[in-house]
C-alpha cells in the first residue's frame, strides 16, 4: 500500500487500507468510497476536503465503524494494531470514548434533547471511566469550562435547546473529549455555525488537540478551514482520494486540477467586487454510474482523450510524499491568496 | 416622497427609514430590527451581512412587507410600501422579488419546473398561454437551463445548484426591478456557489436589476456588492463602499468579521483570541452600543450611550464612539 505516514517518525495510529464502501440504492449500487489508503500518526491532524457527495463522510463513518447497516465495507481500518472491522460490538463500544470520538456537523444529532447537558456528560464519564456521580459532575463542569462555556455549573442543568448552536457544538466537543480519545473525527464541525463562532470552535479543537496530543481528522468542504489548521490534506472527488500532501506543500504546489479549481472557486477577499469567479463547470458524476476514465475529466479544463478513457492511479512519481491521481498534473507555484489584513 | 411629481431618477430605488420590526415572544418584546435606515440606488447591489439572528433576513422580509414593520417606512420607487394594502401591495410585488437560501425547500415538489416558473405570470394576470410559454423559455435559457429538457421535470430530479437556478428563473420571470437574495449560496458547495454568484451578476446586467444581497459570508458579499451594510443585533454598524470596507473596516465588528474568515493559505496563521463569545440574546440587548460586550475597544461611554450612525469620508457611515 502506498499509505504515506503523516509525521514520519511515529508509527501510524490509524491506517486505512484499501477501504471501499458500497451502498445499495434503487438505481443500483453506489460506490461511495473507492479504494482509499490513509495513515495518521498520533497527535497529527489530517484534513479531508471535498464537495457534497464526494464520499468524505462515508469514509469517516467507515473509520468509526458507524456505517449504515446495508453498507458493504472492503479493506481494513487498522487502529492501534487492531482491524476495527473485525471487532465485535462490545469491543467497539469500549473503544468509543477512550480511543475514538466523533463530533458531527449538527450537534443535535449527538445530543439527546430530553436529557440535561450534565446528565449526558456524567453518563459518558460513568460508563467509560467508572467515575462516581459526584466526581463525574465535577469533571463535567471542568470540561464545559475548558471548552469555553460560561457559567458551566448552570449549563450542566440545562437542556440542549436552551443553548445556541455554537454552545451546543462546544458541549458536543466536551463530551467527545471527556474520555481523552486518541483520535477525534470532526465531520464538518463548523459548517452550520457563523464565521466568528467557527473561528472560535476551530481554535478550541486545535488547542485541545495539542494539549492532549490527540490525532484528529478534520472533514470539511472549505479549503480555508484546512489551510491553517492541519498537517496534511487529502482531497476527495467521486469517492477517491485524488491528491494528498503535507498542507504547506499542497498549497504551494498543487498538482491535481480539481484541487486548483476548488481553490480558485472560493471568492477572494483581495479581488475587486464584480470579478467573475472561475467556477467549475458542471457537477460531480452520478456515483451509481462510474466513469471509465478520470471522474473529474468532464469538468476539467486540461482533460484530453486519455483522461476520458483510463483512470489515473494515485501515485507519487517524484517521491515527494505528495501523491496525486492525474494524467496531466499542473506544475508551478501558486499565487498567494492572502487578503490585505484589515 | 410619493408626490404628484413622481419619482426622480437620482432618488434611490429603495429607501428604508427608521425601520423597526418587533415580535412578541413569551410576553417579552424581541426587537429584530431597530431603527435601521438604508438606501439602495438603481442598478446597485447592496450587501447586507451579519451573524445569525442579527435581523438581516427580517429586514429583507420587512422591505417586501412580508413582516409588517412596527415603525418606520419603506419607500420603493417613490411609493411608500408601508402604506400599501391588499391589491395595491399585490400589484407592487411583481416589481420586488425574493430568492431564498434553501432552493429545494422553496420549490413545490409536485409541480413541474415549467409550472413553477409560469406561476408568477398566472398570478399577475398574463392570460395568453403562448406568451407565458415564451417568457418561461426565455428565462430558463437565461439562467443556463435547457427549457425543453427541464420544463416537464420535477424539482427532486435536480441538484441544489440547479434548483437555485430554477428559483432565480422564477424570481426573474416577471422582470422585477429589485431582487432580495437571502443567503442564496449558503447551502451550496464551493464550486456550485461560484456558478450561482456569476449567474446573479449576469442576470443583474441582463435585466437591469437592483439587488439587496443578504449573506453571512463577507467574501461572498464582496464578490457581488457595490456597497456593504453590516448589522449586529438588529442595528446597523457600518455602511461603506465595498472596497473601502474591506481595505479599512471602520467598525470593530466589521474588523472582527473580516479576521474570522479562514483564508485558504497555510502561510497566514489563523487569527486567535477573536472577540470572545457570541451575540447576546436579542430579547435583552445590552445597554449602550450593542456590540460593547464583545468589543476589544469598548470604552465607558459604549456601555451607556448607543452610538448614532454618523457619516465619514468617502460615502461611509459608522455607528461607533471611536469616531466621536
Amino acid at each position: 500500500m502506498s499509505g504515506v505516514v503523516s509525521g514520519a517518525v511515529s508509527a501510524p495510529l490509524l491506517s486505512v487500507e484499501g477501504v471501499a464502501v458500497e451502498l445499495p440504492t434503487p438505481r443500483g449500487r453506489l460506490r461511495a468510497v473507492d479504494k482509499v489508503d490513509l495513515a495518521l500518526a498520533p497527535g497529527r491532524t489530517l484534513g479531508i476536503v471535498g464537495e457534497s457527495g464526494c464520499g468524505k463522510t462515508m469514509l469517516s463513518r467507515a473509520i468509526l465503524q458507524l456505517l449504515p447497516k446495508r453498507a458493504r465495507l472492503e479493506g481494513r481500518v487498522m487502529f492501534g494494531g487492531r482491524d476495527l472491522a473485525t471487532l465485535d460490538p462490545e469491543s467497539l463500544r469500549r473503544l468509543r470514548g477512550p480511543e475514538l470520538a466523533v463530533v458531527f456537523q449538527d450537534p443535535m444529532t449527538s445530543l439527546n434533547p430530553v436529557l440535561t447537558i450534565g446528565t449526558q456528560i456524567i453518563e459518558t464519564l460513568q460508563a467509560h471511566l467508572g467515575m462516581d456521580a459526584t466526581t463525574a459532575f465535577k469533571r463535567g463542569t471542568e470540561l464545559l469550562a475548558a471548552v469555553g462555556i460560561p457559567a458551566p455549573g448552570q449549563r450542566m442543568r440545562q437542556y440542549p435547546h436552551q443553548l445556541s448552536g455554537g454552545m451546543r457544538q462546544r458541549v458536543a466537543i466536551a463530551i467527545a473529549l471527556s474520555c481523552e480519545p486518541k483520535l477525534l473525527v470532526a465531520d464538518e464541525p463548523t459548517t452550520a455555525l457563523d464565521v466568528t463562532v467557527q473561528a472560535q470552535i476551530l481554535d478550541l479543537l486545535a488547542r485541545e488537540q495539542q494539549r492532549r496530543h490527540m490525532a484528529m481528522i478534520l472533514i470539511t468542504h472549505d479549503l480555508g478551514v484546512v489551510a491553517g489548521r492541519t498537517d496534511e490534506v487529502a482531497v476527495m472527488y467521486a469517492g477517491r482520494i485524488v491528491e494528498r500532501a503535507p498542507t504547506p506543500a499542497l498549497f504551494a504546489r498543487m498538482r491535481m486540477p480539481y484541487t486548483e479549481a476548488l481553490l480558485a472557486a472560493i471568492p477572494k477577499l483581495d479581488s475587486a467586487p464584480h470579478t467573475a469567479l472561475p467556477a467549475i463547470p458542471g457537477r460531480p458524476p452520478d456515483p451509481t454510474r462510474p466513469l471509465p476514465g478520470c471522474s473529474f475529466a468532464p469538468r476539467c479544463r486540461y482533460a484530453d482523450e486519455l483522461c476520458g478513457r483510463a483512470k489515473p492511479a494515485l501515485e507519487d512519481p517524484d517521491d515527494a510524499g505528495a501523491p496525486y491521481a492525474c494524467w496531466h498534473p499542473i506544475s508551478g507555484a501558486r499565487t498567494s491568496w492572502s487578503a490585505s489584513s484589515p | 416622497m410619493s408626490g404628484p411629481g413622481g419619482p426622480r431618477s437620482d432618488e434611490p430605488l429603495l429607501s428604508v427609514q427608521h425601520l423597526t420590526v418587533e415580535y412578541a415572544v413569551g410576553g417579552k418584546t424581541l426587537s429584530a430590527v431597530s431603527d435601521v435606515s438604508l438606501a439602495v440606488g438603481r442598478g446597485e447591489t447592496l450587501g447586507l451581512v451579519g451573524e445569525s439572528g442579527c435581523g438581516k433576513s427580517t429586514l429583507g422580509r420587512a422591505v417586501l412587507q412580508l413582516n409588517r414593520p412596527t415603525a418606520g417606512k419603506v419607500t420603493f420607487d417613490g411609493t411608500e410600501l408601508t402604506k400599501l394594502e391588499g391589491e395595491a401591495m399585490r400589484l407592487m410585488r411583481r416589481r420586488l422579488q425574493l430568492i431564498f437560501q434553501d432552493p429545494i425547500a422553496s420549490l413545490n415538489p409536485r409541480r413541474s419546473i415549467g409550472d413553477i416558473v409560469a406561476e408568477p405570470l398566472i398570478i399577475s394576470g398574463v392570460k395568453d398561454k403562448a406568451e407565458r410559454e415564451r417568457r418561461v423559455r426565455d428565462v430558463l435559457s437565461a439562467v443556463g437551463l435547457d427549457p425543453d429538457q427541464v420544463r416537464g421535470r420535477l424539482p427532486h430530479e435536480f441538484s441544489g445548484g440547479q434548483c437555485q437556478r430554477i428559483c432565480i428563473a422564477r424570481a426573474l420571470v416577471l422582470e422585477p426591478e429589485l431582487v432580495i437574495c437571502d443567503e442564496p449560496v449558503s447551502a451550496l458547495d464551493v464550486s456550485i456557489r461560484a456558478q450561482i454568484l456569476n449567474l446573479l451578476e449576469d442576470m443583474k446586467r441582463r435585466y437591469g436589476l437592483t439587488l439587496l444581497f443578504i449573506a453571512h459570508d463577507l467574501a461572498v458579499v464582496k464578490a457581488v456588492s457595490d456597497r456593504v451594510a453590516v448589522m449586529y443585533l438588529g442595528r446597523l454598524c457600518e455602511v461603506s463602499p465595498t472596497e473601502q470596507l474591506f481595505a479599512k473596516p471602520a467598525h470593530p465588528y466589521t474588523a472582527l468579521l473580516l479576521e474570522a474568515i479562514p483564508l485558504p493559505d497555510p502561510t497566514v496563521k489563523p487569527a486567535t483570541n477573536l472577540a470572545v463569545g457570541e451575540p447576546p440574546s436579542p430579547l435583552s440587548p445590552p445597554p449602550g452600543c450593542r456590540f460593547h460586550t464583545r468589543c476589544p475597544k469598548a470604552m465607558d461611554v459604549c456601555r451607556q450611550v448607543d452610538p448614532p450612525m454618523r457619516p465619514l469620508d468617502g460615502g461611509r457611515a459608522v455607528a461607533c464612539h471611536l469616531y466621536d
